[in-house]
């Protein structure tokens, strides 16, 4: 283990918010993901005919002028509405008041994993057919990644650092551990963190459909998601955004702001491997997760639950549990790692935002959220993956892991408060 | 058939996201219907589309209130 600082700033969570294909309020998704109800349906907003997978978790029920004025929503890809409408969230959950004097030491730091694609493709269509003076002048701030924490930062006041990490799905992971670094560090005293995505759009899925990384289960669009199953096809492609406000530990307690956990680590590590498929034994999330526990001074035995990275691949779930038998040794068998995305999908750079959330949520409620879907593990899957149905677990750390194309790892650990 | 008073008081409505009575015939895009730079751009790319015609940037940057634009459109277009 490497040398730390002596004395670092503590970092703890005041606020969240969420939009998914489970909810677009926190009671709301966390009911859901703790009753198993998946988010997961057919595609409806194109048509999918075509497609080898015409599945995906939408969001439903969501109206972006509810959180913008209206004649700004136009100016925005659906990544970006989702990205604000989350973060706003956190904010208001916070209840912190954003002052004159407080401003500049506000951030925020919301990634993407691949940003305005739904903008980006409609351009494109209309450059070809009518010509660059058709293009639109919010062609570009409607679509670049870091307008998520543009607007947040416009439309609240706020003047600290202000970021957008991109690392395809580790991209919320690493916003929310970069945001620690940067209130440890001394950066800010609060910042807004987290990811936002709207990818099940053509050319995403056809390219995902290529690659043959998504499920091709159209006719049990609920069943489709089912981590660590024998029966396990691929991932299914899901939008929203997840997002954590991130508070140094004094600067809550003076203001009197509920806690729910403290941020105590944070891990990455590359894969230095392949493209698209995890390293052999799932060495570079062994090496994240490691990291991380060192970063929190935490002993592999005291970690009592796992929010996997657990996309429902052959490869990266297999991966992961190896993974785990290398941090964890024989305590990888006593402790509990299930996989939210069975229920949710995978949001990509949303999705550590959200699962954040969860294990955030998990240490609050003293529960385990469950893996569905998962009626037989497949071979070398043995680890307690919470099957189909939520548990009451005494929880005091839990973690939160993120492995992206291009082979980029994340890990975060909280500590209940 | 609308007039082209009323085609273009649409467009300015739609575009700029105003209410119906505060565009006026003298009402400024900038000054007093809150339009910044990127919106009076594609608000000339919308009436660009609406009439079929081509308004050089030139002469796009003379068009600031909705009088003129009205002006412009009827000066330059056949119907």
């Amino acid at each position: 283990m490497s040398e730390r600082p002596v004395s670092r700033r503590r970092v703890v969570v005041t606020g969240m918010g969420i939009i998914s294909p489970v909810g677009n309020d926190i009671a709301t998704a966390w009911d859901n993901i703790l009753n198993g109800i998946s988010g997961i349906g057919q595609v409806t907003h194109f048509d999918a005919t075509a497609y080898a997978t015409r599945i995906a978790g939408q969001v439903r029920g969501f109206d972006p002028a509810q959180w913008m004025p209206p004649k700004d929503v136009k100016k925005m890809d659906p990544f970006i509405h989702y990205g604000i409408a989350a973060g706003t969230q956190a904010l208001r959950d916070s209840g912190l008041e954003v002052t004159e004097a407080n401003a500049p030491r506000i951030g925020v730091a919301v990634g993407a994993g691949i940003g305005g694609l739904n903008t980006i493709e409609d351009t494109s269509i209309e450059l070809h057919e009518k010509g660059p003076r058709r293009v639109s002048p919010f062609f570009v701030p409607s679509s670049i990644i870091n307008m998520v924490s543009g607007h947040l930062s416009i439309m609240f006041g706020l003047k600290g650092p202000n970021i957008a990490c991109v690392t395809a799905c580790t991209t919320a992971t690493h916003n929310i551990g970069l945001a620690m670094r940067m209130i440890q560090y001394g950066d800010a005293d609060v910042m807004l963190a987290g990811g936002a995505e709207f990818a099940t759009t053509g050319t995403a899925m056809a390219g995902f459909c290529s690659a043959k990384a998504m499920s091709t289960r159209n006719d049990e669009p609920t069943k489709a998601s089912r981590p660590w199953d024998k029966d396990r096809d691929g991932f299914v492609l899901s939008d929203g955004a997840g997002v954590l406000m991130l508070e140094e530990y004094e600067h809550a307690r003076a203001r009197g702001a509920k806690v729910y956990a403290e941020l105590v680590g944070f891990g990455m590590s590359g894969d230095a491997y392949h493209i698209t498929a995890p390293s052999e034994g799932g060495e570079g999330a062994a090496r994240c997760m490691q990291a991380a526990l060192d970063d929190a001074g935490v002993k592999p035995t005291e970690v009592q639950y796992i929010n996997a990275h657990g996309t429902s691949t052959p490869l990266g779930d297999l991966g992961e549990v190896m993974a785990a038998k290398k941090v964890f040794g024989e305590h990888a068998y006593k402790l509990a790692m299930s996989s939210t995305k069975s229920t949710t999908g995978h949001l990509l750079g949303a999705a550590g935002g959200v699962e954040a959330i969860f294990t955030i949520l998990a240490l609050r409620d003293q529960v385990l959220p469950p893996t569905i879907n998962l009626d037989e593990p497949s071979e070398g899957c043995d680890l307690d993956f919470v099957p189909h149905t939520a548990r009451k677990a005494d929880l005091t750390v839990a973690i939160s892991n993120s492995f992206g194309f291009g082979g980029t790892n994340g890990t975060l650990v909280f500590r209940r408060h | 058939m609308s007039t082209i008073e009323e085609r273009v008081k649409k467009i300015v409505i739609e575009q700029l996201g105003v209410k119906e009575d505060e565009v006026t015939a003298n009402a400024s895009f900038v000054d007093d219907l809150g339009a910044d730079s990127l919106d009076t751009v594609e608000l000339v790319m919308a009436l660009e589309e609406e009439f079929e015609t081509e308004i050089p940037d030139e002469e796009a940057e003379k068009i600031t209130t909705v009088q003129q634009a009205v002006d412009y459109i009827k000066a330059h277009t056949k119907d």
